[in-house]
């Protein structure tokens, strides 16, 4: 039996967990049919999003690509239907891409898997992500910043997920909802987890106590890290700071919880949710908003 | 005597095949680097000051600053916090060409640790980058605006002539963060 998940209209951080509800259930094997074809919109979480519940799955997925030709050739163009026709059985002929149209995309949807994945990363975004962000009103030096919130959101895929992962950036026009102009990166895999890639440092504590919540917790609000080296750890301690300096959000969703670090224009959003439904790796969700003149 | 030895960051990423990209991050690159630096700095025996040159350096992220500078300092003994030990063979590290936005990855490593570094910026100016305390800090700026030489020299330049300024450059001599000789307490210097 085949089980249909409807990918939402508008598909985000926050309606991806309805496609997650409906495959919670489900044994790992069971035969998924990814529908999108009324999606219309898909923010880089979403994108990489489903490409990271394709790979989470052992059975390959059916993929029903969007009807509307807007959104098949938006899709294309940030590169997610080249990685998906890789991951999924495409129902119908998978759409080529339009030259033509405008694009948000910093960065394409980007596999990572190896060391040279993040050095291509870093060094392919570096000088768009400065027109960017002085375009955001953000000075020039902070672009250095950005690249390495980049870097060390994409090597924890390499050194603590266990496996491969996504990377995608763009930027948007939130006049509407925030009164500004945003970037947002999104990094997403489907390997171990924190709570199963910190569980060995935090037996003292309890195991009953260390749940995904607690293991989110401990690694972005304690720096704590898998390894025993005092030197590691760094890398989401510098991603806070630097998202904390230019009044971005961060969130992080692995296994059953997502931790936030909230900045106030985002007020009312969690700082940490605890049962949702399971999904395996690790998602980043960095929004950073245009600076306001002061 | 010293011997300075300038290590171009950008022939140890050559070296450590990473030389397609100008930017140090990731931790696997941060150690193909360090191999290579401390592969370089195993060439020079005796007392050496090794220069590392970031000048043509792009970005550089919390996990190669780690695997780079805070180890490299570590494994000879510089920098390290005051009631360290450090090893009787002295080595002296000094960073040239460090922007704005390598310091914003650089200090909070050397802090994590409680290391400390000198860095000479293109005009010859220098700092000291790390955790220091301010004792330390004051007694090596002494130590930079006299240029050097016995206690007493270096002391005519204190304001506040009542500081036990000798244990303050012992302090920083044990840090590797100047030199101490029979002629008295150094600042880095490579030319």
């Amino acid at each position: 039996m085949t089980t249909v998940i409807t990918v939402p209209a508008s598909l985000d951080d926050v309606s991806f967990e309805t496609m997650l509800q409906a495959v919670a259930d489900l044994p790992g094997d069971a035969k998924l049919m990814i529908d999108a074809r009324h999606s219309r919109w898909a923010s880089p979480y979403g994108l990489i999003g489903m490409l990271t519940l394709a790979q989470s799955r052992s059975e390959r997925p059916t993929f029903m690509p969007p009807e509307d030709p807007n959104t098949i050739s938006y899709w294309a163009r940030a590169g997610f239907l080249a990685h998906a026709e890789k991951l999924m059985e495409f129902h119908g002929t998978a759409p080529k891409p339009r030259k033509s149209g405008e694009s948000n995309s910093l960065l394409d949807v980007t596999p990572i898997a190896r060391t040279e994945d993040v050095q291509y990363v870093v060094s392919h975004i570096q000088e768009r992500s400065k027109v960017i962000m002085e375009t955001l009103g953000f000075p020039a030096q902070s672009s250095m910043g950005f690249s390495v919130v980049l870097s060390e959101s994409c090597q924890n895929i390499i050194e603590h997920a266990g496996g491969p992962g996504w990377v995608s950036v763009q930027a948007y026009d939130w006049t509407k909802r925030l009164g500004r102009r945003v970037v947002m990166i999104a990094v997403s895999d489907s390997g171990i987890g924190f709570r199963k890639s910190l569980e060995n440092r935090q037996l003292p504590l309890g195991a009953d106590r260390f749940d995904d919540g607690g293991a989110l917790e401990s690694a972005v609000l304690r720096a704590t890290s898998r390894f025993t080296d005092p030197g590691r750890g760094q890398g989401l301690a510098g991603i806070r700071r630097y998202l904390g300096k230019w009044d971005g959000k961060l969130t992080i969703r692995s296994g059953t919880a997502r931790i936030g670090i909230i900045p106030k224009w985002a007020d009312g959003e969690p700082a940490l949710t605890k049962n949702l439904p399971h999904f395996p790796g690790a998602q980043y969700l960095m929004v950073i908003p245009e600076l306001l003149p002061t | 005597m010293l011997t300075p030895m300038p290590l171009d960051l950008r022939i140890a990423l050559a070296r450590a095949e990473c030389d397609l990209y100008s930017n140090l991050v990731t931790r696997a690159t941060g150690r193909a680097v360090r191999g290579q630096l401390e592969h370089m700095l195993s060439e020079m025996e005796g007392h050496r000051l090794a220069v590392l040159d970031f000048t043509h350096v792009g970005v550089l992220d919390f996990s190669c600053a780690d695997e780079i500078v805070a180890k490299l300092l570590l494994r000879f003994g510089a920098g390290l916090p005051a009631h360290a030990e450090a090893p009787s063979a002295a080595s002296y590290f000094m960073f040239r060409g460090l922007g704005e936005s390598h310091l914003e990855a650089l200090e909070p490593v050397l802090e994590r640790h409680g290391l400390a570094l000198v860095a000479e910026a293109a005009d010859g100016s220098m700092q000291l980058v790390g955790t220091v305390d301010a004792g330390e800090l004051s007694a090596w700026q002494l130590v930079v605006a006299s240029g050097g030489g016995e206690l007493s020299a270096i002391a005519s330049y204190a304001d506040d002539q009542s500081i036990d300024l000798h244990a303050r450059l012992m302090a920083l001599a044990r840090r590797r963060l100047v030199i101490q000789t029979t002629a008295g307490f150094h600042p880095l210097r490579h030319h």
